[in-house]
């Protein structure tokens, strides 16, 4: 955005909306909270070992206590058993947050469709952005990552995100 | 391999006392069977099934015994591994065990109604839960048991002698690989007493089966142990291609060696990889972690998947190698073995390393077996037991390796043993590519594998054949069968009950991560905070096996 930009004389006032310079300023410093159930969380060590390195695009902070966190990324197969979990820790994360659904389970259940198997995480959560894939291969991750920093920089926060929220456990 | 004992219920206590006595001191697996939906009448309902090897792990003995009402009595007095393994009969068909001494569901959670392996129960039936359990009367009963609290009058418990702090350690706890939930007394840093919950992650991988073709299961048996996909495509369709008294090529035999043996090395790379950073060995993650990378890149080549693979078809393979896969594979080895010479030349005289794992987490040899461990674990108590060596398939009596054993069997010997079975995995694969046999990789009989897509296209009979073995899937003759291999983490086996159709009629995993999970709260108990966190990576649980 040429904030830094030398070449401006040091007293020239920057014209933006207030929604874009914050919007600009989370883009780069999103902080990861890794949900890992199953086989998804192993392709996410591949997304931050080095070959794929997600902290080329500003989300290497992975914290593992939500409340550090303002980017949830499910990996894995939630089941009934572990709904309540994801649940508790979701609501512990400070607004504002973030949530990715990473591969096939998480969003829709996959092809385990019986009786243990949420049916999709946005049943009890409200979900940004999806990741098709058993598993998704890490460059679908950051392309995942990547739309949520674009939607940023463009002031969207969260355009869509409560559209398939069902919220089964809320008000229990 | 697989024949019946029937014995009388009543009777199964005595029976089974008199077989451990006998030598069958082994404990595999206990599952039971709903027959109310097969094609042949049974005697009764339900039956249990208990699947026990000798002492010298050649021979093994089924034992069934019919139910007329849903109880029985426990053996876990005999076998400790029975424990969790009887408790998982009682949740998934309902089936009581006597004299059980904490017999609660152990897969689904506490407000699940029903049990889902019967016929009765709705496959796509799933059940909110509201609540967590808090595993507070376990615990209780557990210190209790120890004398750390005390009962009063009124039926609760006070503490008596101690100060404790309670602590949950996961299910989503980084270090607790996801899934594992470990809720432990302490008394300053000391475990007094632990109990662990498992289920989190119950995909209903064995209900799925059952209105699944035995091809579609496949892809299923990838997710048990996703570290090491192929390995379980190989056990699953071994035990299929035995009930189906069908012998697979030369060729195709000597790449599911190699496939068998790339998937072990992967697997153990991911479990030193994780273990290392739990003790703050950051830099070795990255060495281990990237020889993995480049075994991706191979086997996404090979069969289109960087991690669940579904390589494997009944009677062969989807493909055969392609061509140049051998320099690559050197390439991938050459990789491998000098991340695990920088690694170890970082440990492997490091103090620090040796400090925080030698003589902590360990289980003898005896409570090793008797706990029904397998795999690298049971060897790193000094048990020398490898399906390679003492059931041999596939032609693994020509390969020439060693069977690695440690003497403590604490988290060290645990993590060497791991290590070197590396280096004779990657011998086993040099051996496997210097005299890869040619020909084909599937079979030639039409009523198991595909037909070629040409024919398909342009004859009505391969048209036919596609379309009958696609949609009634491998006709599997009726039988009750158990066949198991050397996975990476120990004797993998799979349980089926065919009724003739192209579809189990029943599938059980023995799943080698669920035994080593039961005896994982003894193991603890008695050692520091920080150490639990080793031994359960030390024990490579892979949450997605022991659930299923």
């Amino acid at each position: 955005m040429g904030l830094e930009n030398p070449s401006l004389p040091s007293d020239t006032a920057i014209v933006t909306k207030l929604d874009e310079a914050i919007g600009w300023a989370r883009e780069s410093s999103l902080w990861p909270m890794i949900f890992g159930t199953a086989c998804c969380a192993i392709e996410f060590m591949s997304v931050a070992s080095s070959k794929y390195d997600i902290s080329r695009f500003g989300a290497e902070v992975v914290r593992f206590a939500p409340k550090q966190a303002d980017l949830m990324i499910v990996a894995g197969t939630i089941t009934y058993k572990q709904a309540p979990i994801l649940k508790q820790i979701y609501d512990q994360m400070c607004e504002p947050k973030w949530v990715i659904s990473m591969g096939a389970c998480a969003c829709s259940g996959g092809f385990y469709d019986n009786y243990s198997t949420m049916q999709g995480i946005d049943e009890i959560i409200p979900v940004d952005m999806y990741v098709g894939g058993c598993p998704p291969r890490p460059e679908a991750l950051l392309d995942a990552l990547l739309s949520i920093q674009r939607d940023l920089r463009q002031e969207k926060y969260n355009p869509s995100r409560h559209k398939d929220f069902k919220g089964s456990l809320d008000n229990v | 391999m697989s024949k019946y004992v029937t014995v009388l219920a009543s009777g199964i206590h005595s029976f089974i006392k008199y077989l451990y006595d006998d030598g069958f001191n082994y404990l595999l697996d206990i599952t039971a069977i709903d027959y109310s939906e097969y094609i042949e009448e049974q005697k009764e309902k339900f039956a249990v099934v208990y699947i026990i090897r000798h002492s010298d792990f050649k021979q093994i003995k089924i034992i069934k015994a019919y139910l007329d009402v849903l109880e029985i009595e426990s053996i876990s007095d005999i076998f400790k591994g029975a424990n969790w393994l009887e408790r998982e009969v009682y949740d998934q068909y309902g089936i009581k065990f006597i004299n059980h001494p904490n017999l609660r569901r152990v897969l689904n959670h506490k407000e699940f109604e029903g049990h889902p392996l019967r016929k009765s129960y709705p496959i796509t039936k799933g059940q909110l839960l509201h609540e967590v359990d808090d595993l507070v009367d376990e615990m209780n009963n557990k210190l209790y048991s120890k004398d750390v609290v005390c009962s009063l009058e009124d039926g609760s418990f006070s503490e008596c002698n101690k100060d404790l702090m309670f602590l949950n350690i996961g299910p989503a706890h980084p270090a607790s690989h996801g899934t594992i939930r470990t809720y432990v007394a302490l008394d300053g840093e000391t475990i007094e007493a632990a109990v662990t919950e498992i289920g989190y992650l119950h995909r209903g991988f064995e209900k799925s089966c059952e209105n699944h073709t035995y091809n579609q299961i496949v892809p299923y048996t990838d997710r048990l142990n996703y570290c090491s996909a192929i390995s379980n495509n190989i056990a699953f369709v071994k035990t299929v291609e035995e009930m189906l008294d069908i012998e697979i090529t030369p060729r195709a035999e000597a790449i599911r060696v190699m496939l068998l043996e790339l998937s072990r090395i992967e697997d153990h790379l991911v479990c030193l990889a994780a273990i290392l950073v739990d003790m703050g060995a950051l830099t070795n993650y990255w060495y281990i972690y990237n020889p993995r990378e480049d075994i991706y890149e191979l086997l996404s080549k090979l069969t289109g998947a960087r991690l669940t693979n579904s390589f494997m078809r009944v009677g062969g393979m989807a493909n055969d190698l392609y061509d140049g896969f051998e320099t690559e594979l050197e390439f991938v080895l050459s990789k491998v073995k000098d991340g695990i010479n920088e690694a170890l030349s970082l440990i492997e005289h490091n103090r620090i390393f040796h400090d925080r794992t030698q003589n902590i987490g360990i289980i003898n040899a005896k409570d090793a077996i008797n706990a029904s461990f397998t795999g690298p674990n049971l060897r790193a108590s000094g048990v020398a037991f490898d399906m390679r060596k003492d059931n041999p398939y596939y032609g693994y009596e020509n390969y020439d390796f060693d069977v690695v054993v440690g003497s403590v069997g604490d988290i060290y010997d645990r993590i060497m043993v791991r290590f070197e079975e590396i280096r004779q995995s990657t011998s086993i694969i040099k051996q496997v590519m210097n005299k890869l046999p040619e020909g084909d990789v599937n079979i030639k009989d039409a009523s198991v594998v595909l037909p070629e897509k040409e024919s398909v296209y342009n004859t009505i009979e391969g048209a036919m054949n596609q379309f009958k073995l696609i949609i009634d899937g491998v006709k599997v003759p009726a039988n009750e069968y158990y066949s198991s291999l050397e996975a990476t983490n120990g004797e993998l086996g799979f349980f089926i009950v065919s009724d003739g159709s192209g579809t189990p009629y029943k599938v059980k995993v023995k799943a080698p991560s669920f035994t080593a999970m039961a005896a994982y709260p003894d193991m603890i108990e008695g050692s520091q905070l920080a150490d639990c966190i080793l031994t359960l990576g030390s024990l490579n649980i892979i949450a997605g096996e022991m659930d299923r």
